[in-house]
């Protein structure tokens, strides 16, 4: 079953939508229980990284003992940048801390939001990423991840700088890029997401 | 790197449950292109990049309409979807998006009311905060007698740009490169461009108005108004730096496929997403 976490950040449909496309059968919730329960459990999120993170503070431990236990967790977006320690876009409020670095705003000397679809440079082979070198996914974003273990880095994109496209540790995978409005490119990460073993 | 968005635009006449995309001049001459959520479809599947869909009645009773258009074409749709027409509150806004939609545009209501361009962003983020500046420009004889507007220079002489409101009908004497910066400021993600020297004519895109706007601001514009064929598209990524451009009528009735559009750039070495 595949549990996306309602902590009030926007568009939770589209993921969702993503997710009954390719045949799955998701649930929406904000349940404690359910979230407890999930075998694979999805942070969305659009906004600013303080507020999500003051709203997914009823979750955290849940979302650490998923995590803790090895099972597939996917964040996207927002979702990606709280796995980090902290960000510069809400100074002095800690984030989940699972990737050891911090969230940057990106730098001025092009266009932010970087907005569009940028081709995704894969560093290293992953069972999420698969097949997907040189594709095209959708990117809208003002702050960008920088971790300090480079090996968890799995993709990049090219925006002036290589900017952190995915991360994964184990059996969680986060990506800064939107999955469900990738396309077809993009159902296929959310596919190969709930092919990996529990 | 970033590839050209090729952006169908769908006006939408919300007066019936589903919804009709219309094309038509001024108004006039209205002739139905088939139901927002197929046609919505049918430019998913060939490639379309991100999907504006207009309400061209913008009225407040159709916003129930729009949702469930919206919440109907998500189901199959896996691009950003920008919605516009219509759009006065912040309510609208997350209404909006919680149908499925990923940013909203607004005019009208952001020039009678700049705060709600902060209100907004606050609340659902600066890229779901699409602004629609609709220029028209004014051509002036000297350009020294205007100090309080942006002068720009075309091929056709000196001229400054005014904001249109109310799908253009109405004019505001507000100066488009202040506004689209005072937008930016307020929190603004993007901007989508409107020609209305341009709109509906299949003359090319204002390439005067597009680069001095995009120029003038650090965040994402989208062109609009005037784009015929694949060639006009061509020129406004060559001759402006902007990332996306808007079409409507031209991917209707199959006159130039979204494909055939990018096609058209990949062979003029553009990137565009295949």
């Amino acid at each position: 079953m595949v549990t996306i976490i309602d902590y009030g950040s926007g568009n939770l449909k589209s993921i969702s939508n993503g997710f009954s496309k390719i045949g799955s059968n998701p649930i929406i919730t904000n349940d404690l229980e359910k979230i407890a329960n999930a075998d694979f459990l999805v942070l969305p999120g659009v906004g600013a990284f303080g507020r999500a993170m003051d709203n997914i503070e009823p979750f955290k431990h849940l979302i650490l003992e998923h995590i803790n236990n090895d099972k597939p967790f996917l964040g996207v977006c927002l979702g990606l940048q709280v796995l980090l320690s902290e960000s510069e876009e809400s100074p002095g409020i800690k984030g989940l801390d699972i990737f050891k670095g911090n969230v940057q705003k990106l730098p001025d000397t092009r266009k932010v939001p970087h907005m569009g679809w940028n081709q995704l440079n894969i560093i290293k082979n992953t069972s999420l990423l698969n097949e997907a070198q040189n594709k095209s996914f959708y990117f809208v974003h003002s702050y960008h991840a920088v971790v300090e273990d480079e090996n968890t880095i799995v993709g990049t994109c090219d925006y002036g700088i290589d900017i952190t496209a995915a991360l994964n540790i184990n059996n969680v995978f986060a990506t800064q890029f939107h999955p469900e409005k990738s396309g077809v490119q993009g159902l296929k990460i959310l596919k190969n997401f709930i092919s990996l073993k529990q | 790197m970033l590839t050209k968005r090729i952006v169908p635009c769908l006006d939408c006449d919300l007066n019936v449950p589903e919804g009709r995309v219309v094309k038509g001049i001024e108004f006039k001459q209205i002739k139905y292109a088939g139901e927002p959520a197929e046609l919505a479809k049918k430019y998913y599947i060939d490639g379309a990049d991100e999907i504006v869909f207009l309400d061209i009645t913008a009225s407040h009773e159709r916003r129930g309409t729009m949702k469930h258009v919206i919440e109907k074409v998500t189901e199959e749709v896996f691009v950003p979807i920008c919605v516009g027409g219509g759009i006065r509150k912040v309510e609208d806004y997350v209404n909006m998006l919680n149908s499925g939609a990923d940013k909203c545009s607004t005019n009208t209501a952001a020039i009678h009311n700049p705060d709600l361009i902060n209100e907004a962003s606050e609340v659902v983020g600066s890229q779901a905060c699409v602004i629609g500046i609709d220029a028209k420009a004014r051509f002036v004889e000297n350009p020294k007698e205007h100090t309080d507007k942006n002068i720009v220079e075309t091929k056709d002489g000196y001229c400054w740009f005014d904001c249109s409101i109310y799908g253009g009908r109405e004019f505001t004497g507000i100066d488009a490169i202040s506004w689209a910066i005072e937008c930016q400021e307020r929190g603004a993600g993007e901007i989508l461009l409107t020609s209305m020297d341009r709109d509906g004519t299949k003359d090319g895109y204002d390439i005067a108005l597009t680069k001095a706007i995009n120029d003038a601001v650090d965040i994402p514009v989208i062109a609009s108004g005037g784009g015929g064929n694949p060639e006009d598209i061509y020129q406004v990524f060559k001759q402006t730096d902007v990332n996306a451009a808007l079409a409507a009528s031209i991917f209707h009735f199959n006159e130039y496929p979204v494909h055939v559009v990018k096609d058209y750039l990949k062979g003029k070495k553009l990137n565009v997403r295949i």
